[in-house]
């Protein structure tokens, strides 16, 4: 299932994979050029920390 | 179409087509898929080699796929002292600069002729198992799923390392193990067209900044940043442009390509084989952590995985005890030095500019007939002798 609090803004993301290779919980997955965040995400936020361009973004948890 | 192979090989980067020539010259049935449209692109590399690790993983040098021939490399202090290596010092290690475009699609021609069958925009989306044993993989190709059984499934799918995961095999790596990396193809600028360069210090911290000619006033300009060190996000294109922009020799040129990655400075899986499964160049980990080079150590270790593969094919085998070969084999020649290497990286992202400057003085300073780790730390002792026992402690 996707989630949706992560985000990969497309007009930065330069689909290299290294969101998905850096995610411990297989939460990421990159078809070719679109990345897709699912709901094994643990809000870990190491994928935003990491990603060369700064594309991805993280939504705070809803109360 | 076909739907059942004794190997599929997921990825085909050098390591998936090394894998695939050897175990399909072995006479296997080998599918090769590729999730991109192109072979050897987009690139996500620096493209550096050693003629060295070409020879070791018996791939003859060919002109075509050959984008410049280094005569040595520069390696930059902080405060813009050099120390130069050149052919004389580093005898094989000295390199060539590829076009990785052309050396993966000579790569995958060679696995191709072998009898390999490659299916483009064709990604695998998880590994089917049956009582723990990996029997094939689901994905999707140009849009439609599918489902292949095999023998064995070869994860050759990089930095990403997901099919490993899928199948159980751990390929997670902790924040200090990873660099991330942004690079441009620099035109017009005005940097040594046969020295690689090397930039160290808090201009990419507890990473390098490099200079990769790529003939003529053309090179790829990069630098990579320990993950660990990196504070907001898209850090690093802040840092190179940064760099750049100092840079005169740099700043003056404009760029032909971008390129952002991340790269493994780990030290190798701890386990890169499991019944049906196999882990391969860059899924296992087995980029060298101080360089960050990892074409030849994927394609020494395709080979192994080829053979190895070729012979289970043969007695119908693909159990983890039969695959144990290539474990053995792939360690006994990398893992030394990529552990090494690893615990030299930890070392050298603790060292703060000052220390680097009087490194690269100091073997500025001295005259070193062969470039090794022993020769460097005799060479460093003398002036530096509380440092070079910090090192010698895991030498």
């Amino acid at each position: 299932m996707k989630n949706d609090w992560m985000h990969a803004m497309v007009e930065k993301c330069m689909h290299c994979g290294a969101c998905a290779g850096t995610c411990p919980e297989n939460a990421i997955y990159l078809h070719e050029v679109v990345v897709e965040f699912n709901d094994l995400c643990t809000r870990c936020g190491r994928c935003v920390k990491l990603c060369p361009v700064g594309a991805i973004s993280m939504e705070a948890k809803k109360k | 179409m076909r739907t059942d192979y004794d190997i599929i090989v997921v990825g085909g980067g050098p390591a998936g087509s090394m894998t695939a020539y050897h175990a399909a010259k072995k006479g296997a049935r080998v599918l090769m898929i590729e999730k991109r449209q192109e072979i050897g692109a987009s690139l996500r590399c620096a493209e550096g080699i050693s003629r060295k690790g070409l020879d070791k993983a018996m791939i003859p040098v060919d002109k075509r796929w050959v984008s410049a021939e280094m005569k040595g490399a520069k390696l930059v202090s902080p405060n813009g002292s050099v120390f130069r290596i050149d052919e004389s010092q580093a005898g094989d290690e000295v390199g060539l600069v590829l076009e990785r475009h052309r050396f993966d699609k000579y790569l995958a021609e060679r696995a191709a002729k072998a009898g390999t069958e490659i299916r483009l925009k064709t990604a695998a989306t998880s590994v089917i198992k049956e009582g723990g044993v990996v029997k094939g993989i689901t994905g999707v190709s140009f849009g439609e799923p599918f489902k292949l059984t095999a023998g064995c499934v070869v994860a050759a799918d990089g930095f990403e390392s997901q099919v490993g995961r899928w199948g159980g095999l751990d390929t997670v790596l902790k924040m200090s193990d990873i660099t991330s990396c942004f690079q441009y193809r620099l035109t017009g600028i005005k940097t040594e067209p046969d020295f690689c360069e090397f930039v160290l210090g808090k201009v990419a911290p507890g990473g390098y900044a490099w200079v990769f000619p790529k003939g003529g006033d053309t090179a790829n300009v990069g630098m990579g940043v320990l993950a660990s060190m990196l504070k907001r996000p898209g850090d690093v294109k802040m840092y190179i442009d940064k760099w750049i922009k100092k840079d005169p020799r740099l700043s003056c040129g404009q760029p032909l390509e971008a390129v952002a990655a991340a790269v493994s400075v780990s030290p190798p899986v701890e386990k890169s084989i499991a019944d049906g499964l196999l882990l391969v160049g860059d899924a296992a980990r087995v980029i060298d952590p101080i360089t960050g080079g990892g074409i030849a150590n994927g394609c020494i270790m395709g080979k192994f995985a080829g053979e190895v593969l070729g012979d289970c094919v043969q007695a119908k085998d693909f159990s983890e005890a039969a695959l144990k070969p290539y474990e053995r084999l792939w360690r006994d020649e990398l893992e030394n030095k990529l552990y090494r290497n690893w615990m030299a990286k930890e070392k050298m992202t603790t060292l703060t500019d000052a220390q680097l400057d009087g490194v690269i003085e100091t073997l500025a300073e001295c005259d070193i007939h062969e470039m090794n780790v022993y020769n460097i730390l005799a060479a460093l002792k003398q002036k530096m002798p509380d440092l070079v026992k910090e090192f010698e402690e895991f030498i």
